[in-house]
């Protein structure tokens, strides 16, 4: 048997702490006072019930609301659906006197969603082809070769640009960015451009929908650049010591170890980027030029889903015209969803279910 | 190989890794650039035209100078008190329910999908929806329907920082309350709640500043209000909405008053934004282990 | 005053790992009671059956029968209820990290609902005069908060929140198993006092501490317990081979 023994030692250190005095017990009617309180509490299950469902109930309110907007869309669009079907996103009118196209005539009841789809992925892709290069080389700068001391202000100044209203963008835009496509870009891409045809001298305000890809642009791209960081963050270092130890130079690291790693999460940040630019209104509507129209050249104005709606609503008495605009609502509410939808699955299917801190 | 292709090889390697770094270089600057420009702008063009009378006086007609935006401060102030006591105790009781709850079940997944879902539907069709739901129903534009609106808009952030924050609050924690026979509402509350409040502060925060800049969801439910209004059943005036419409005015001072207008609304925003930030680096638990 | 504890064919599982298999003991009222064991033997699972703490998982189930008192436990009341009077101190200080020090002894009280001040005043004082804490800390009650003190204080200030609720019995799982060595023995010298007032149940995985404060052993192992009796009998003389082996260090 191993030397155990079963002495209390400790008995004489008891006198060392208490003064020599026994821990005092709890007196006789105070054990009775609490005891009795403590059991006269019940034990509080319909509380705790209730607690319960009501939480259910918060939780269970998001998808009432998902399911009160589609309702509501649904219905309140009815008149125009029932009138056009599905043709009100692909027919198109001629006037019968100059032969050309007419899209959206709300007064002689001509309704077609086209140039405002058109408008809106037009604007939304030329945001996206401006953003993504930026916001991957600001992530790759962040993440692998910004100096410490200038990644934590360099991070809240993107999270500023994040937080800063649509509406003050607009303004600037309106302002600031609109003169200056007008007096400096806009001659610049005809004169080097111009023979693509995308670039033609018909529009001398500097609206259009390069304009408006251009903010949107700018608006997006701290929701791409912080999900790129976030992925790429998530890749484990030892993919980059790996890279680096076979004597890669530090792009060939980022590209092999890091890119390659978080391409899935990239993909999911830029759809991300995309369904805030397909929605986008305030901004879009201050610079895009609001005509229903469809050009060829980048530079013309034209319209998008989200800004026909805000342009207009208020204005519409024709119930066709509300009840087209709201079936344009649902369209982009469908649209959005589908693509948010993907880009978090894609975002969840790289971060394993770990918290995004992208809004 | 020769050795010469090897030389040639690495150096086309050296140069594209210097090139690569050029690259993201520039993109930075590049997108530094407009923040700089825009908050340059903003502060340049706004401190300017603010003055005393912004805050205390109501938009003049079109066309008189002077006036300023103090009906519109009060009606943003009105619409985000209406959005917040919607938003934030359905976001934070939806939070509870993931963290405390829901854990690994399908409902709780469902849940918080559909929460990162619902934050990426456009703020005008979301305008629409309430429009559709209050304003047609009740028959009149009402300050009322704007809080709505962006009080439903505040809800899935709210949720999801609030769950995130819960999940952060150890385990041993819970354990501890329940060990001592407290009941479950009071322990989530009293304890666990309690323990993340600075996280879910900053999180209903965020939420907030979001709203408070939001203009297309008021389009059709606030409208707007070229008068004192503290009525939730008459159209009200909201800081954005004025900003909108005095942009795309063809009035210089009008113009002078949206600029004062967005100073006041991004100062109110950077300011949620870096103690926000600053709560966070700060550890969002204080003293939790 | 402590009351005695009787177990009768207690079974646990998590998930379809079957943790506890026909248990049957009876603890008696007012002496400290050890469980011994390796890791992984069910002592832990054991304890936390006994306050209803186990079923707090949602994969978690129990059969069988726990008496505490008079009362059975898994039939005659509601977890909470259970929980009041069954205080637990667990393997890790686990204070209440944004309340004071005097907020985290009265929480039990005050969680539920209680309210008069001069009684909490009492009964936060002689719960950590009861703890040996009193002196280490009566100075800034209101003003440090739990998480600031030291980790044997901040077990100790646990088990003054446990001892504050006036429990019957009390839950030890293993609670000098993240301390250091003047700590440890700070809290096992508690145990030793606390034992003539309350019906202790320690789990620990050392042998040595065991011999030290508890009059009566529990060997566990493999979910099965293998022997129970006096402590003294276990380290000196026990009737199973598994306890000789697991006592003289021939496993675990």
């Amino acid at each position: 048997m191993p030397e155990i023994h079963i002495s209390q030692p400790q008995l004489e250190q008891k006198s060392a702490i208490h003064g020599g005095h026994p821990p005092a017990g709890p007196d006789a009617s105070e054990i009775s006072a609490v005891r009795k309180f403590l059991l006269s509490r019940g034990n509080s299950a319909v509380v705790d019930r209730g607690f319960y469902w009501l939480m259910v109930l918060c939780a269970l309110s998001i998808f009432g609301i998902v399911a009160l907007i589609a309702w509501r869309l649904v219905v309140s669009s009815e008149l125009a659906w029932s009138k056009f079907g599905l043709s009100f996103f692909y027919r198109a009118f001629t006037d019968p006197d100059t032969h050309q196209f007419i899209f959206w005539d709300p007064v002689n009841g001509h309704f077609s969603a086209i140039p405002f789809v058109f408008g809106t992925l037009l604007s939304s892709f030329l945001a996206l082809l401006m953003a993504v290069p930026l916001a991957v080389g600001l992530a790759i700068f962040l993440t692998e070769m910004c100096p410490r001391a200038l990644r934590g202000p360099l991070a809240f100044l993107t999270e500023l640009l994040a937080a800063i209203p649509s509406v003050i963008f607009g303004l600037w835009a309106v302002f600031v960015l609109v003169p200056l496509m007008r007096g400096h870009v806009n001659p610049l891409l005809i004169k080097v451009l111009g023979w693509t045809g995308l670039f033609s001298d018909d529009n001398p305000t500097g609206l259009g929908f390069l304009t408006a890809g251009v903010i949107l642009a700018i608006m997006i791209l701290p929701i791409i650049s912080s999900l790129t960081r976030e992925v790429m963050t998530a890749v484990p270092q030892s993919q980059r010591e790996a890279v680096l130890a076979l004597g890669a130079t530090r792009w060939e690291m980022i590209r092999m170890g890091v890119l390659r790693n978080a391409r899935i999460g990239i993909v999911g940040g830029i759809m991300l980027g995309l369904g805030r630019a397909l929605g986008e209104t305030m901004a879009v509507t201050m610079v895009i030029g609001n005509t229903p129209e469809i050009h060829r050249s980048l530079l013309s104005n034209g319209s998008s889903m989200a800004a026909v709606i805000a342009n207009e609503f208020t204005e519409a008495v024709d119930d066709v015209h509300v009840s087209a605009l709201i079936e344009i609502a649902l369209a982009l509410f469908v649209v959005t969803i589908i693509v948010n939808a993907l880009a978090r699955l894609l975002v969840w299917a790289v971060t394993r279910g770990a918290p995004s801190q992208a809004r | 190989m020769k050795l010469e292709t090897y030389k040639f090889r690495s150096r086309m390697r050296a140069l594209t890794d210097g090139a690569v770094t050029a690259m993201a270089i520039l993109a930075t600057v590049l997108v530094v650039a407009p923040l700089v420009a825009i908050f340059g702008y903003l502060v340049f063009k706004g401190a300017s035209s603010l003055n005393l009378a912004f805050f205390t006086h109501v938009p003049k007609p079109p066309g008189e100078t002077g006036g300023g935006m103090a009906n519109a401060i009060l009606g943003s102030g009105i619409l985000l008190a209406v959005a917040s006591s919607i938003g934030v105790p359905i976001g934070i009781g939806g939070g509870i329910y993931l963290a405390e709850f829901g854990r690994g079940t399908k409902l709780a997944n469902a849940v918080r999908f559909t929460a990162d879902v619902l934050n990426g539907v456009p703020s005008i069709v979301m305008g629409l929806a309430i429009y559709s739901l209050v304003v047609v129903p009740q028959k009149h534009f009402s300050a009322f329907s704007g809080g709505v609106a962006l009080g439903i808009m505040m809800i899935p952030t709210v949720c999801r920082t609030t769950e995130e924050m819960l999940l952060m609050v150890p385990h041993a924690v819970r354990e501890a309350a329940l060990g001592l026979g407290v009941p479950n509402w009071r322990s989530v509350l009293s304890i666990t709640v309690k323990t993340a409040s600075p996280g879910i502060i900053t999180g209903c925060m965020l939420a907030f500043a979001r709203v408070a800049g939001e203009t297309a969801p008021l389009i059709f439910t606030a409208l707007g209000n070229q008068y004192w209004s503290s009525s939730l059943n008459q159209p009200i005036a909201a800081l954005p909405l004025q900003i909108y419409v005095y942009a795309i005015s063809p009035y210089d001072d009008w113009h002078r008053l949206a600029w004062a207008g967005a100073l006041v609304l991004i100062v109110l925003i950077v300011l949620a934004v870096s103690l926000v930030r600053y709560v966070t680096s700060r550890g969002v638990l204080k003293g939790a282990s | 005053m402590g009351v005695g504890i009787e177990v009768i064919n207690l079974n646990a599982w998590y998930g379809t790992n079957h943790t506890l298999q026909d248990i049957n003991l009876h603890i008696p009222a007012n002496h400290a009671t050890a469980l011994i064991g390796p890791s992984g033997c069910g002592k832990s699972t054991f304890v936390r059956c006994l306050n209803r703490m186990h079923e707090t998982n949602p994969i978690a189930k129990v059969t069988g029968t726990v008496r505490i008192g008079d009362l059975d436990i898994y039939n005659d009341a509601k977890p909470v209820e259970i929980r009041r009077r069954v205080g637990m101190v667990f393997q890790r200080p686990n204070p209440f990290p944004t309340m004071s020090i005097y907020d985290n002894v009265a929480s039990g009280l005050k969680l539920n609902g209680y309210t008069n001040r001069r009684v909490l005043d009492e009964i936060v004082e002689r719960s950590l005069i009861n703890s040996a804490l009193w002196d280490e800390v009566k100075d800034d009650l209101k003003k440090k908060s739990g998480a600031s003190l030291s980790g044997g204080q901040q077990q100790r200030l646990c088990i003054a929140r446990a001892l504050a609720v006036d429990p019957e019995v009390l839950l030890m799982d293993e609670p000098a198993s993240a301390l250091d060595p003047i700590s440890t023995a700070k809290i096992e010298d508690l145990i030793f006092q606390l034992k003539s007032q309350y019906t202790i149940v320690i789990v620990t995985h050392n042998m040595q501490q065991a011999a030290r404060v508890a009059e009566k052993t529990g060997f566990f192992l493999n979910g099965r317990m293998v022997e129970f009796d006096s402590t003294h009998k276990i380290f000196t003389n026990p009737s199973d081979k598994r306890t000789e082996d697991y006592i003289t260090g021939r496993f675990g």
